[in-house]
């Protein structure tokens, strides 16, 4: 199967589905003549023309509100965040207007719009560039929040996520943009709320997403060499959340191992160890441990960078200590 | 119409009210708009003023008394209205209201008191608030020092001592092997492992964190010495038992049983029946449907149904005023199963070839033992056999099986001398015993029976010819 960059993927997706729907459009800063910050809109303006791929000012809360207004009146708009750092200055369009318009209206207004762009650390952006917001939004009712890990997963979850008629939020990364992956030709939808088996294993299971998925194929590798089966799930989705394959897995291997490259205070892996011990109390063989970020700003000094991430080297200690053995 | 006056919610808090004071009677006319009562509720005192016109026939709450919300204060109505039925009927609807309410007050009480708990557990551990969040983020540290271990552990006993009291209460053996605190702990699927295995959960080794048992080693347990040799029991006079709940199975068992056998004034006839030409007529019957196969407890199935037939007062049941003779032949064969016994039913067995039984009895069997027969197999019995027969039990006496009249016991066929035709001669007979219910049954008219039940089963051609 032919390889292409996430960006790629993310391009394709956006591109097939302008040119499926003429209501679809893409804003953002950069994203026009500059072919967007991280290049996933290269050569759509050339295609689609200024007034579907439209550059904006530095204006995070007006242009999203125009997304919004736009998304009430008929059309599907696609909004890149620069960051999702930055939509921190929209969060009001976002949280009261997008989540919550269709329940005020009574159900008369639907806001079909994708937001998108890079989330949580990627290297040396220091505090203000690293925090990750996939808890944040998917803790509000009305958001729903996909996190692609493959160029595969985000050419199908952004398709999903445009034809949604709900506000769906994407988590991308500044460092995931190059990375390659099988995508196959032609069309393809990765439905919303469906997590991933992505490796079997029937000794411990890791729920991840995004791109600390990798963290967890490499911690993996590790531990088959000292015989221990990891099954790894991709959750792809965080809200709606795919709970039942998670206590599926938990029920054959009886351990989990939440990885969660964001902080662990009220987060994404709080929530899913809350409900694994409620679903599945009687299976668990260990308590549910979990892998998080350090619950600190991000740090910009490379060692304590290292500290702070989520590695191989925690992952294997904790799969060892959920597996009760000698650490 | 009578009409029933509630308490009142007189706030958004209020659960109950006290009545503080009536300013009407029972016997008094009562206006709309009239001073009714005073009801304190747990902010203040207010009026309480009726928005009906009647007579007050019925005073719920006495003065000083407090009451829920919803519950009836006061019966307004026509004077000398009988209000017994409202008063009844409100109680049931009542106290079914209020269960269901209680239901719903209980899952939302369980999620709240959820959400609460963890608050709490938070809330607790404010001071810890700092090793907490250290925790949190060091909980995958490469570098956790024993201090802090031992505030997790010590954290972890606070919060496991709670969930874990019940399951203790529960368990009262003495030998246990316990954590410092006498607790034992293990992992919530080693309990559940470890319950389904019948193993003491006290008697297993822990080998996680802490002596915590984890599944490994549920699986991996073997009895220990002790345990062994106490059930060998080879210690002279030393006492001891086992004690096991009491199934659904056992306990359907022991009612219906018991019931019957003390309700059902039994009397047992017992009669010999010779064999020789019943085992014949099978043989010869088993060569020609080769490979189908009956059994001598067929023959006596289908002979039972024909002697049913022709003496139906057997066919019958007592219904405590009505005597019902049922017309159909159903019957009941009793099957054992590891938890006891199943009587699957033979329905219309008089019309049905030996052949056709036998599949049926073979097939409710199996399904018996697997647990698969379902309520419409086991129901409607007018008559039942049981057959001991296969473990050498010459004669019985059997209790009825409910709402039968009467059960008939099946013996084993045992070789013995016989006279026939004045010789005594190498013989083979069966014994039955039939039970019957005298409140339906005389002695006549079940001898009867068992006398035309000999006849098919001594000359199975007869079956044929009455």
């Amino acid at each position: 199967m032919r390889e292409i960059q996430f960006r790629e993927a993310v391009n394709e997706a956006m591109s097939e589905e302008m040119r499926n729907d003429d209501r679809v459009f893409l804003m953002g800063e950069e994203v026009a003549e500059y072919n967007g910050a991280y290049k996933a809109s290269k050569g759509m303006l050339d295609e689609f023309g200024p007034k579907r791929v439209i550059d904006t000012p530095i204006s995070e809360l007006g242009f999203t509100g125009i997304g919004v207004g736009a998304a009430m009146n008929g059309l599907r708009p696609i909004i890149e965040f620069m960051t999702w750092n930055f939509a921190v200055l929209a969060a009001d369009q976002i949280i009261n207007s997008a989540a919550k318009m269709l329940q005020m209206s009574g159900g008369q207004f639907n806001v079909p719009i994708v937001f998108r762009g890079p989330n949580g650390p990627a290297g040396q952006l220091a505090a203000t560039h690293s925090s990750s917001f996939e808890a944040m939004y998917a803790h509000i009712p009305g958001l729903k929040v996909a996190t692609p890990f493959t160029p595969y997963d985000a050419k199908g979850l952004l398709k999903a996520a445009i034809r949604d008629n709900d506000p769906v939020l994407i988590m991308e990364s500044e460092k995931m943009y190059g990375d390659k992956g099988e995508v196959p030709e032609g069309e393809y939808i990765i439905p919303l709320g469906v997590a991933e088996v992505m490796k079997k294993g029937k000794d411990v299971t890791i729920v991840g997403y995004g791109k600390i998925l990798k963290v967890a194929l490499e911690a993996a590798e590790v531990l088959k060499n000292e015989g221990i089966e990891v099954e790894i799930i991709n959750l792809r989705t965080i809200r709606p959340l795919d709970i039942d394959t998670i206590i599926q897995s938990v029920k054959k291997t009886n351990r989990l191992v939440i990885l969660d490259e964001d902080v662990p205070f009220a987060g994404v892996s709080a929530e899913i160890s809350h409900r694994v011990q409620r679903l599945a109390f009687d299976y668990l063989d260990a308590p549910v441990h979990r892998i998080t970020l350090a619950d600190t700003p991000f740090a910009f000094a490379i060692p304590l960078i290292e500290e702070a991430l989520p590695n191989v080297k925690r992952t294997v200690k904790a799969v060892k200590e959920v597996m009760y053995i000698a650490k | 119409m009578a009409e029933v006056v509630r308490m009142p919610k007189l706030s958004d808090t209020m659960e109950e009210g006290v009545v503080a004071e009536w300013h009407k009677k029972v016997g008094d006319n009562v206006e709309s708009g009239d001073l009714l009562a005073e009801i304190e509720t747990d902010k203040a005192t207010m009026e309480f003023e009726s928005f009906q016109d009647g007579v007050l026939l019925h005073i719920g709450v006495e003065k000083g008394d407090s009451a829920p919300v919803d519950s009836i204060l006061a019966i307004l109505g026509e004077k000398g209205e009988d209000i017994s039925d409202l008063l009844e009927g409100e109680g049931k609807t009542d106290s079914k209201k209020k269960e269901k309410k209680e239901d719903s007050e209980d899952k939302e009480e369980k999620e709240k008191s959820e959400s609460q708990s963890e608050d709490e557990s938070a809330e607790s551990e404010k001071d810890k608030a700092k090793n907490d969040s250290e925790k949190d983020g060091s909980e995958d540290d490469d570098s956790e020092d024993e201090e802090s271990d031992e505030k997790a552990e010590k954290s972890k006993k606070d919060t496991d001592e709670e969930s874990d009291k019940e399951s203790e209460d529960k368990s009262s053996e003495s030998t246990k092997r316990s954590s410092s605190d006498g607790r034992i702990i293990a992992s919530p699927l080693a309990k559940r492992l470890a319950s389904e295995k019948g193993i003491d959960i006290s008697e297993v080794q822990g080998s996680g964190d802490g002596g915590r048992i984890i599944k490994k080693d549920v699986e991996n347990f073997k009895p220990s010495a002790k345990t062994a040799s106490a059930a060998s029991a080879s210690v002279p006079g030393k006492e001891s038992y086992t004690e096991e709940t009491v199934s659904q199975m056992r306990k359907t068992i022991a009612k219906r049983l018991a019931e019957s056998k003390f309700t059902a004034p039994h009397f047992y006839l017992t009669m010999e029946i010779d064999m020789e030409n019943a085992m014949s007529s099978r043989k010869a019957i088993n060569e020609a449907i080769e490979p189908s196969k009956i059994s001598i407890n067929d023959m006596v199935i289908k002979a039972v149904a024909a002697a049913l037939k022709k003496n139906p007062k057997v066919n019958s049941s007592w219904l405590g005023d009505k005597i019902r003779h049922n017309e159909h032949v159903h019957i009941g064969v009793a099957v054992a199963v590891d938890e006891g016994l199943l009587v699957p039913v033979i329905r219309h067995a008089d019309q049905k070839s030996m052949v056709k039984i036998n599949e049926e009895v073979v097939d409710f069997a199996g399904k018996a033992r697997s647990k698969k027969l379902q309520p419409k197999d086991w129901e409607g019995n007018t008559f039942t056999v049981s057959n001991l027969g296969m473990y050498g039990i010459e004669e019985f006496t059997a209790i009825i099986n409910p709402p039968d009249a009467c059960i008939m016991a099946i013996g084993t066929i045992v070789e013995k001398p016989v006279v026939r035709k004045g010789q005594i001669v190498v013989g083979h007979t069966m014994k039955v015993t039939l039970s019957c219910d005298h409140r339906v049954v005389d002695g006549a008219v079940g001898s009867q029976f068992l006398n035309t039940f000999k006849r098919y089963m001594e000359n199975p051609v007869m079956m044929l010819a009455e």
